[in-house]
């Protein structure tokens, strides 16, 4: 019996997210799942009754404020050092930006494989990822070291399987060299109750079509009514329709929701590559000829803002 | 102030992009190769910085002899010099050891400021400014959306998925920027003609004492097993509204079971 290490992610609001309990389920595919909470003094606690329900049989708990005031550095450090005292089958970390990053620095301290953006992982240790904004599908494998995977999310369905684990504290002893780049500020943006993106099952995108920032209110409308995400697309957010980390595509957000659904975008390849890989795509839009039409499994040609509307009223109608 | 920006040349990501069939690497010699779109902004945001505290831009490219045509094209920006590591032992190299090689050339340059895109458009990874600063032992401050420059002292603004957070380092140190920090310029007629006469020093394994069998296909940390391309998505069912088309498109959503 070996550990299969999960990096766990979470945020201050919603506490353990999806992607975590995604690796959980699939950590246990493997062999057995320990959760690693890298973050401020008590942020395990909070965590673990979630870690445990889903299949953690351990929790490493680094905590510290040396932890939470710098970039990855001081949690790859903490991270490499329970490698190697534990030598675990597999570290599976999130495929978001942090998990990356530490994955990186591990990499390079172990001299280890990484690979990233994987959808599933077989008990061999071959992982599947999608290349190509979803064209390719490649297996791969890690031939030296410990495999460092980073998941996707989205990727598997995570079901509970409840554990009682014991909390394990980790002594933290970071250098000097790992707090070079210090936080100095963070500021939460208000974003509702809406899910996050990445992890969204349904998300709703406006493009060009949407016309301006206000009629953005149309599409988070159908959002809230789907209890989705609300995405845009590059055309939308160079416009000043909606803020940056909500596009999606090739320079932005990679999804692969359930349910896609596009309003007023055309379906330029820039966009397709970061949401063909979504379930089921329905999309409205006013050009018959438009690109994302060939890959909608529903599309309906006519203006959104008559569209819309008239489909919200159904929603509630139904609901 | 001493800035190297880091450069990759990429298959176009508006074209078909495909793995090689016999060794599973990024097929280049088929594609319309260009600069990584996201080293546009990196190299826009060294020549702001030149421009306003002096200095020197120095590209450094790793890649094969065609990535020439990039580093033409990255001058014509306005860099002043660029580095292209060059090497046929390269050709398959990991992540792992790209960093490897790519630390190795900028110890060389001894830069103040190296500048990167977040990602690449082909491997879209991630991992290359933390691994190169685990490297060198500097700071790394990823996927900035601003950069200041005071002195010695690097200020970034992030953007993270609860709002934004704002890092400081002291040079010298890596930095990572997305497409929203600034807008590249084109380059001019005159650009273009000067990039010609820029000086390009091209360096191999053996000029950065990185031993052929840490790199490529035995060097490599993790390895191909096999590719497919995805089926194409199949358009379904396309519908002119006429009057009935919200209702119609929540009835399909009902049948998929999300309303």
């Amino acid at each position: 019996m070996s550990e299969v290490l999960v990096v766990v992610e979470a945020t201050k609001e919603f506490g353990v997210k999806k992607v975590t309990l995604e690796m959980l389920t699939l950590a246990r595919e493997l062999d057995t799942p320990s959760a690693v909470v890298l973050g401020g003094p008590g942020a395990a606690e909070a965590l673990s009754g979630k870690l445990g329900e889903y299949g953690a049989e351990k929790i490493y708990a680094a905590e510290s404020e040396e932890i939470d005031g710098y970039l990855v550095a001081p949690k790859a450090t903490v991270l490499a050092e329970l490698v190697k005292q534990v030598q675990p089958a597999a570290v599976l970390l999130a495929s978001a930006q942090e998990g990356k990053e530490i994955a990186a620095r591990l990499a390079v301290k172990l001299d280890n494989g990484i690979l990233t953006d994987v959808v599933g992982l077989a008990a061999d240790g071959t992982a599947t990822q999608v290349a190509f904004a979803g064209s390719t599908i490649v297996k791969s494998k890690v031939t030296r070291g410990v495999p460092l995977v980073t998941v996707r999310p989205n990727s598997v369905n995570p079901t509970p399987a409840p554990a009682t684990p014991a909390v394990e504290q980790l002594t933290v002893a970071v250098s000097d060299t790992d707090k070079l780049a210090k936080v100095v500020n963070r500021v939460a943006e208000q974003k509702g109750s809406r899910p996050e993106l990445t992890e969204a099952s349904v998300v709703v995108s406006g493009g060009r079509g949407v016309g301006n920032a206000d009629n953005f209110k149309l599409v988070e409308e159908i959002a809230d009514l789907l209890g989705g995400a609300v995405g845009a697309s590059r055309a939308a957010v160079d416009s000043g329709y909606y803020p940056h980390q909500f596009q999606v595509g090739q320079t932005g957000k990679t999804v692969s929701p359930q349910l896609y659904v596009a309003l007023g975008i055309s379906g330029a390849i820039q966009h397709r590559a970061g949401m063909q890989t979504s379930k089921i795509i329905v999309a409205v839009n006013k050009d018959g000829e438009a690109p994302i039409f060939e890959l909608a499994d529903y599309g309906v040609v006519g203006d959104l803002f008559k569209v819309v509307p008239q489909a919200a009223e159904e929603i509630r109608k139904r609901k | 102030m001493n800035i190297v920006v880091l450069v990759k040349q990429v298959p176009d990501s508006g074209a078909d992009r495909n793995l090689r069939s016999d060794d599973n690497t990024v097929d280049r010699g088929s594609a319309n190769n260009v600069i990584n779109e996201m080293d546009e902004y990196a190299i826009e945001e060294a020549l702001k910085i030149k421009e306003a505290h002096g200095g020197e831009v120095t590209i450094l490219t790793m890649g094969p002899d065609r990535a020439t045509e990039s580093i033409r094209k990255a001058l014509s920006m306005g860099p002043d010099k660029a580095v292209h590591v060059v090497d046929d032992a390269l050709h398959g190299s990991c992540a792992v050891a790209t960093s490897k090689v790519l630390a190795a050339a900028l110890g060389t340059l001894n830069p103040d400021l190296v500048i990167c895109g977040a990602e690449s458009t082909d491997g879209r990874v991630q991992v290359m400014p933390h691994m190169i600063a685990e490297r060198l032992g500097v700071a790394a401050l990823t996927g900035a959306r601003k950069l200041t420059v005071d002195g010695g002292t690097l200020t970034v603004e992030r953007q993270t998925e609860e709002g934004y957070e704002v890092v400081t380092a002291s040079t010298p140190a890596v930095v990572s920027v997305w497409d929203t920090i600034n807008e590249p310029r084109y380059p001019s007629f005159k650009g273009i003609m000067a990039a010609k006469k820029k000086p390009v020093q091209t360096l191999s394994l053996g000029d950065l004492g990185v031993a052929p069998a840490e790199v490529g296909f035995d060097g490599a940390t993790s390895t191909v097993l096999e590719h497919t391309k995805r089926p194409p998505r199949s358009g379904g069912e396309k519908i002119t509204d006429e009057g009935e088309g919200g209702v119609k498109l929540v009835e399909f959503l009902a049948t998929e079971k999300f309303v």
